[in-house]
């Protein structure tokens, strides 16, 4: 809502006239998708300020400026300033609904606000299946299965919805090079024989997947840009980046500081999208050691600092790439690790599910679940990624 | 009640001059500190009053023990009787009499007395969390016309407990909470109805099990208790960017002059744009700032509860990394409570780590399929169907 025109905002005459005499009314904020952000440009965009006027003001900078400056920016008094302020904020304030409207909207769609996985325990845990309009996250270690398990979410997209799918298009960003088609149709023909069995079908289930390959950071962010267009004409409905560590790693040689930004960017666009266009998204995440940088307790938790799970043997000690940023900013986490000999896969944050291990394999039929009743697991454990490597040579 | 006598007259006629007083009182008569803070609905538009008292922040009068800077100074008559001789308790009467400064005449500054203000806390209602442990640190609940602010690790329950408040704040008043509505600002878009559906059923069942007789009460004007019913009265605001989330609040005071009966503004959370947009960090401290004193105005005055829900960042202290909650050092005085979620061995805990009036202190609490409660010894798993 923060990009409509001034000219179509209901403002009172007096200040549509003093916002359009400031060349507001062609000014927005972002390009004409609502809230997609704009990639990151080099250096500041010019404010404007008393000594800069002929520098276009944007809504960003009539609800940010301080109320000085504004009055300055306008060149009117402060009660001008003030209900430009309250009249813009209005107008660009999204609009109210009860939580009752959402429920009824969530009830409208059935079905069609979760994509099923068709592992029926790890369904049930989240409600019917990984959740639309929200980003996903997969994390684990390297080798444990999260691309099978991406690859299985990737034909269920394209499968007809009689059989448990969403019938659209599937994007999906491999930057790892890990995709094979070969694979996919495998894992289709042993968990779908019927539909595989089909002339043709299998053909069209593959075309309807869409595979880019970015290799670095620039190319991938020129494809979410084309992408936003893809989205809309080709009737997109899932899109899965496999992974998205794998990108940002690349940005090592940068300062920290500016590592950051990058990933932020990424991440407001891609919880834009799903939002925006109702489609889940999927993303991969790898793992890498605890270091002294990451901390882990508060201030006043001071008996906890030299305290460590320490439970020797092959378990090391693992944490998501990417940064505490990115944990607080998806809204479904699964885990998948292994230890005591077999892989889990974890409902770790999730606004509506409990805190369940689920035990798997990988099969020719992709990853199936080894029971559908989860386990319990209390505490920080459903946080945390156990790998327990396999020593050949000691054996 | 004795209390210690403890007053400062400072010199000058104008300008700052502070002036506390504790007066000495019989058991019998409540004391009198006063505090001279700008009440600016409590004045007339048209009383002079000097330009100096009228500070926006509302925040600034709740530091205990100061007050704001006064310009005027007293009249002379009232110090002179002030000083005159007596008994405790004529003298007592007299300046009773004299410095009582209820909203009139004889109150130029707009001050409101601290007895009147301890009596309106007294009978402020707080909204219960749902765990008695939680609130018994907190002192009864989420106080009103307070802003509190929760933050905590990823996973640990910050949008559950904002969840349950906003579900907590509409238990009718014949159930001992406040009947009101809740306006739930979301930024990150972890709102999920079907777990507002769960968290209203079970605080409906509890209420139901509390009050074994509800169902036979009629109740005429009062809200049935379904869960749809509990869900209608939530206002929900989607914000995309950090441009829409200041536009909102701005909006929000139009939107609680419409909406007399909301109780509650939760924001869930007001971190994430702030730090996804933001490279200057001057700007972000101080549009920052800004919306803080907004907050704090409105929860002063549409008395409503304000619940901001924090992320967390490390920084760099004491020789080593640890865990603080986001948008920096600045902004951790904008609020008046903060409490901390965070693990400890295998249950969740809450830590008060700031309040005007209540002790640092822990406690556990468990987020069950029914929502926030207290750590019980046996989890029974519900499943989410």
């Amino acid at each position: 809502m923060a990009n409509m025109p001034v000219s179509e905002m209901r403002l009172p005459p007096h200040l549509a006239h003093l916002l359009a005499a400031r060349r507001l009314d062609t000014a927005k904020v972002s390009p004409p998708l609502p809230f997609l952000p704009p990639p990151p440009v080099a250096g500041l965009r010019p404010t404007p300020t008393s000594s800069n006027p002929r520098v276009r003001l944007s809504i960003q900078d009539v609800l940010s400026l301080p109320e000085v400056e504004l009055m300055a920016v306008l060149d009117a008094g402060l009660p001008t300033a003030r209900a430009a302020v309250a009249h813009v904020s209005e107008a660009a304030c999204p609009p109210c609904q009860t939580a009752l409207a959402l429920l009824e909207e969530r009830v409208r769609l059935g079905g069609g606000g979760r994509l099923a996985t068709t592992l029926c325990g790890l369904d049930e845990a989240l409600g019917g299946g990984i959740p639309v309009g929200k980003l996903t996250e997969v994390v684990g270690p390297s080798g444990i299965g999260k691309t099978q398990f991406c690859l299985k979410l990737a034909l269920l997209g394209a499968l007809p919805e009689y059989y448990g799918g969403l019938d659209g298009r599937v994007l999906y960003i491999d930057t790892e090079s890990k995709f094979s088609s070969r694979r996919m149709i495998e894992i289709g023909q042993k968990s779908f024989p019927q539909v595989f069995r089909q002339e043709g079908l299998a053909q069209k289930m593959a075309g309807r997947i869409l595979v880019t390959r970015p290799t670095s950071l620039t190319d991938f962010t020129k494809s979410l840009e084309q992408m936003k267009v893809t989205l809309l004409q080709h009737d997109v409905k899932l899109l899965i980046v496999d992974s998205m560590a794998a990108l940002m790693s690349l940005e090592n040689e940068r300062a920290t500081g500016f590592r950051q930004h990058p990933l932020r960017w990424t991440l407001s666009f891609l919880k834009s999208i799903a939002e925006f266009s109702r489609i889940p998204v999927v993303v991969t995440n790898q793992v890498r050691s605890q270091s002294n940088v990451d901390g882990y307790h508060f201030s006043f938790e001071v008996d906890k600092k030299d305290g460590n799970n320490c439970t020797g043997g092959f378990d090391s000690h693992l944490v998501a790439a990417l940064g505490i940023q990115w944990a607080h900013a998806v809204t479904v986490r699964l885990v998948f690790e292994s230890h005591s000999g077999h892989r889990f896969i974890k409902v770790a944050k999730s606004p509506m599910s409990p805190a369940v291990a689920f035990p798997f394999v990988v099969e020719t039929s992709g990853v199936t679940l080894l029971s559908d009743e989860g386990i319990d697991v209390t505490g920080p454990e459903i946080t945390s990624i156990r790998c327990q490597g396999k020593n050949v040579l000691a054996q | 009640m004795v209390v210690m006598v403890l007053f400062a007259i400072s010199a000058g006629p104008t300008g700052s001059s502070d002036l506390i007083f504790l007066l000495r009182t019989a058991p019998a008569l409540p004391p009198r500190l006063l505090i001279r803070r700008p009440v600016s609905r409590r004045s007339s538009a048209d009383r002079p009053r000097p330009a100096s008292h009228r500070s926006s922040s509302a925040g600034s009068a709740r530091s205990s023990g100061s007050c704001c800077s006064s310009s005027s100074a007293p009249p002379p008559p009232r110090r002179r009787r002030f000083l005159a001789g007596g008994s405790d308790a004529g003298r007592a009467v007299a300046t009773r009499r004299v410095l009582d400064m209820g909203a009139g005449e004889n109150n130029p500054l707009g001050a409101q007395n601290a007895w009147d203000m301890l009596s309106e806390e007294q009978s402020q209602k707080h909204i219960t969390t749902g765990s008695g442990d939680l609130n018994g640190i907190l002192g009864g609940g989420i106080h009103c016309k307070e802003v509190t602010e929760i933050g905590g690790v990823p996973g640990v329950g910050k949008t559950q407990l904002g969840i349950q408040l906003a579900i907590n704040v509409q238990i009718p008043v014949e159930y001992g909470g406040l009947g009101g509505k809740a306006v739930y600002i979301d930024t990150e878009g972890s709102f999920m109805v079907e777990r507002v559906y769960q968290i209203a059923e079970g605080c409906i069942s509890d209420i139901l099990e509390h009050f074994p007789h509800s169902h036979e009460k009629s109740s005429s004007g009062n809200k049935q208790l379904q869960p749809e019913h509990f869900l209608a009265d939530i206002y929900y605001f989607r914000i995309c960017s950090y441009a829409e989330q200041i536009a909102a609040i701005n909006y929000l005071e139009k939107f609680l002059g419409e909406h007399k009966d909301v109780r509650i503004v939760i924001i869930d959370s007001v971190t994430f744009h702030f730090r996804q947009d933001f490279d200057d960090l001057a700007l972000r401290t101080r549009v920052l700032s800004e919306l803080s004193l907004k907050l704090m105005k409105i929860a002063k005055a549409y008395n409503l509860a304000v619940v901001l829900l924090n992320q967390v960042t490390t920084k760099f202290t004491e020789g080593s990394f640890q865990l603080t909650l986001a948008l920096g050092d600045s902004w951790s005085h904008s609020c008046t409570n903060r409490v901390i979620l965070y693990w400890n061995g295998t249950e969740r805990y809450a830590y008060l780590d700031k309040s005007p009036s209540l002790p640092v202190a822990s406690a556990p609490y468990a987020v069950t399929g029914k929502g926030v409660r207290d750590v019980s010894s046996n989890h029974k798993r519900v499943r989410v169907t």
